[in-house]
């Protein structure tokens, strides 16, 4: 026996080694839901022991390249100066438009009061390090728990969503890129308002997954992020979609090329804190439905203050907290156009080319964007100033559980789903 | 390509010193871990301590000393990503185990024998990772022949070359 134990010691402890770590692997499968907190002090070790490294590399790096770029290396710098500042006017112009657009927007979110998501405060971190495994594609942030960072936070770029904190140690984050298998994030199309579900390939390759084969979705499209996954606020950057092909069970397999170059991260923003609030003008003055309806139509003939009062006060909508109505004499006559909406000149509320859960009055929108999307765009812009206490409204984010939410994109020309605010 | 084969007495046995037994592998982890940073390609083709571990194992001549060290480093670079842990450590150890176990039977001193070794370790650990992660975690694998063959090449000519640098460390026992 001994002799036999002796001659194959070798082949018995390799046996023993693997066996072993196959136990701990089932371990692991088993408890998959809580695993991460059970190996949580083993990686804690392994990133303690190579992220000081990685940290002075970065450092170093960093230091040497700003020395470089900003007291030495100035070549080209006025006419870049000059190229910038004709960029600003164009941008000027274009925020005034814009603007005008998210006024818009928010108007119609108090329509049926919505909740607003803001993004209220992010974190700047220095991507540091990364798995070193195509299989698990992780990055290593700067910046951990001591900045306020927590598990599943968004991560994001100004150019687009990266992924979320996967773990947190004092001083260092584990962030899930998007192009991991095992990612998954809400996400859809920003013209088709088609939803889906993002998901990582074994190759690296970003897919949308989830969208029915008999949906036309065009080559070049922007995908948004949905909002349906918590993480992500809505409308957030996702990508561009570049190739649409048969997937498996009916669905199409979308193929995306991320917005944020997930394969050169240096620097990317942590969204530590969103706000929820109901959807507010930008004057801070709630106005009710009919008030933005009576703006839009000139027509309307102005009615005497006393039926205005009888009227404002049987419909007795709009939000529990509404301020006095702007014209409130004309709020009768919405009220009934809106009750005979038989004609072509009747009132109501049609959905926005945009989002299937924002309705609003597309046809008197003269200052809508050309593309439709209803998506108020100060969502990319907020994401991409870096660091604290940001207050500009990012995305609108549908009330969960409102009746004027539906899960799936309605058709472009139905009718909105029935709200309790609108005026009826 | 001259692989020789020889007896027990025959080969050298080597050891390192315990700043290199640490060191090397620790610099390996890490620059696997940094350079894909800028260069994203090299998580894809390289695996710098999958050569150390076969560098170590087949320098120590030994197949527990190979074993463990390929456990240990696996175990490492297994907690350095987010799968469960003991994926990398699982094939790391049978490619010590390997690596040790060949360099008690054959000389593998020369630059055509370590190309071969490496190419051939490579695929082994390729394979042995896919199929426990395929087989005990359920992770979406997919096998692809020429880019393991790709891969395997790429590794066998950067571990040539990293071997011959890792040679000035070692000790005659």
């Amino acid at each position: 026996m001994e002799s036999v134990l002796g001659r194959y010691r070798n082949l018995i402890i390799l046996v023993g080694v693997l066996f072993l770590q196959v136990l701990g692997l089932a371990m692991q499968v088993k408890n998959s839901g809580n695993d991460e907190e059970k190996t949580r002090l083993i990686r804690v070790w392994a990133v303690d022991a190579v992220t000081p490294f990685e940290r002075a590399v970065v450092w170093a790096q960093n230091g040497s390249r700003d020395l470089w770029h900003n007291y030495f290396y100035l070549r080209g710098v006025r006419a870049e100066n000059r190229q910038l500042k004709q960029q600003i006017e164009h941008m000027r112009l274009e925020q005034v438009r814009l603007a005008d657009d998210a006024a818009q927007a928010r108007r119609l979110q108090i329509l049926l009061a919505f909740k607003e998501q803001f993004i209220s405060r992010t974190v700047a971190a220095q991507v540091i390090g990364s798995s070193g495994s195509d299989l698990s594609r992780i990055i290593y942030l700067d910046k951990g728990k001591n900045a306020g960072i927590e598990p599943d936070m968004a991560v994001m770029t100004s150019d687009g969503i990266v992924g979320k904190v996967l773990l947190v140690y004092p001083s260092v984050a584990q962030v899930l890129l998007i192009s991991d298998q095992s990612s998954g994030v809400g996400a859809m199309l920003e013209k088709t308002r088609l939803q889906g579900v993002l998901r990582g390939t074994a190759n690296g390759e970003v897919v949308l997954e989830r969208v029915m084969s008999d949906e036309q979705v065009p080559v070049g499209e922007t995908i948004l992020t949905s909002g349906g996954d918590q993480i992500f606020p809505k409308g957030l950057p996702v990508g561009k979609v570049t190739e649409v092909g048969s997937g498996k069970d009916l669905f199409l397999t979308i193929k995306i090329k991320p917005a944020a170059d997930l394969s050169k991260l240096e620097e990317v923003l942590v969204l530590i804190e969103k706000q929820e609030q109901p959807a507010a003008s930008e004057d801070g003055v709630h106005l009710r439905a009919s008030d933005i309806l009576a703006q839009r139509l000139p027509s309307v003939p102005d009615k005497p203050a006393a039926d205005a009062k009888s009227a404002a006060g049987a419909a007795g909508t709009g939000t529990a907290n509404a301020a006095t109505p702007l014209q409130a004499p004309i709020k009768p006559q919405i009220t009934k156009a809106a009750k005979n909406s038989s004609g072509a000149s009747s009132v109501h509320i049609t959905p926005l080319p945009g989002p299937p859960t924002e309705p609003a009055d597309a046809a008197s929108t003269p200052s809508r964007k050309s593309d439709g999307t209803g998506v108020p765009t100060t969502a990319p812009t907020t994401a991409a100033e870096p660091d604290a206490a940001q207050t500009k409204p990012a995305v609108p984010r549908p009330k969960s559980g409102s009746p004027s939410t539906p899960s799936t994109p309605p058709p472009p020309n139905s009718q909105p789903p029935v709200d309790q605010n609108r005026p009826q | 390509m001259p692989i020789t084969y020889t007896s027990g007495e025959q080969v050298e046995v080597y050891r390192f010193s315990f700043p290199v037994t640490i060191g090397v592998p620790l610099l390996a982890l890490f620059v696997q871990a940094f350079v894909p940073l800028r260069f994203p390609r090299f998580a894809v083709y390289f695996d710098l301590p999958l050569l150390v571990t076969i560098f170590f194992a087949m320098a120590r001549r030994s197949p527990i000393s190979g074993l463990v060290t390929g456990s240990v480093i696996g175990l490492a670079q297994d907690m350095l990503g987010h799968n469960p842990i003991g994926i990398y450590g699982i094939a790391k150890t049978v490619v010590g185990y390997g690596a040790s176990s060949l360099g008690v039977k054959l000389d593998v001193e020369n630059a055509g024998a370590r190309f071969l070794v490496t190419l051939g370790f490579y695929l082994v650990h390729a394979a042995v990772y896919f199929t426990v992660a395929r087989g005990l975690v359920n992770m979406t694998q997919t096998w692809s022949w020429p880019r393991g063959i790709v891969a395997g090449l790429a590794n066998a000519f950067l571990g040539v070359l990293l071997y011959f640098l890792l040679d000035k460390f070692k000790q005659r026992t």
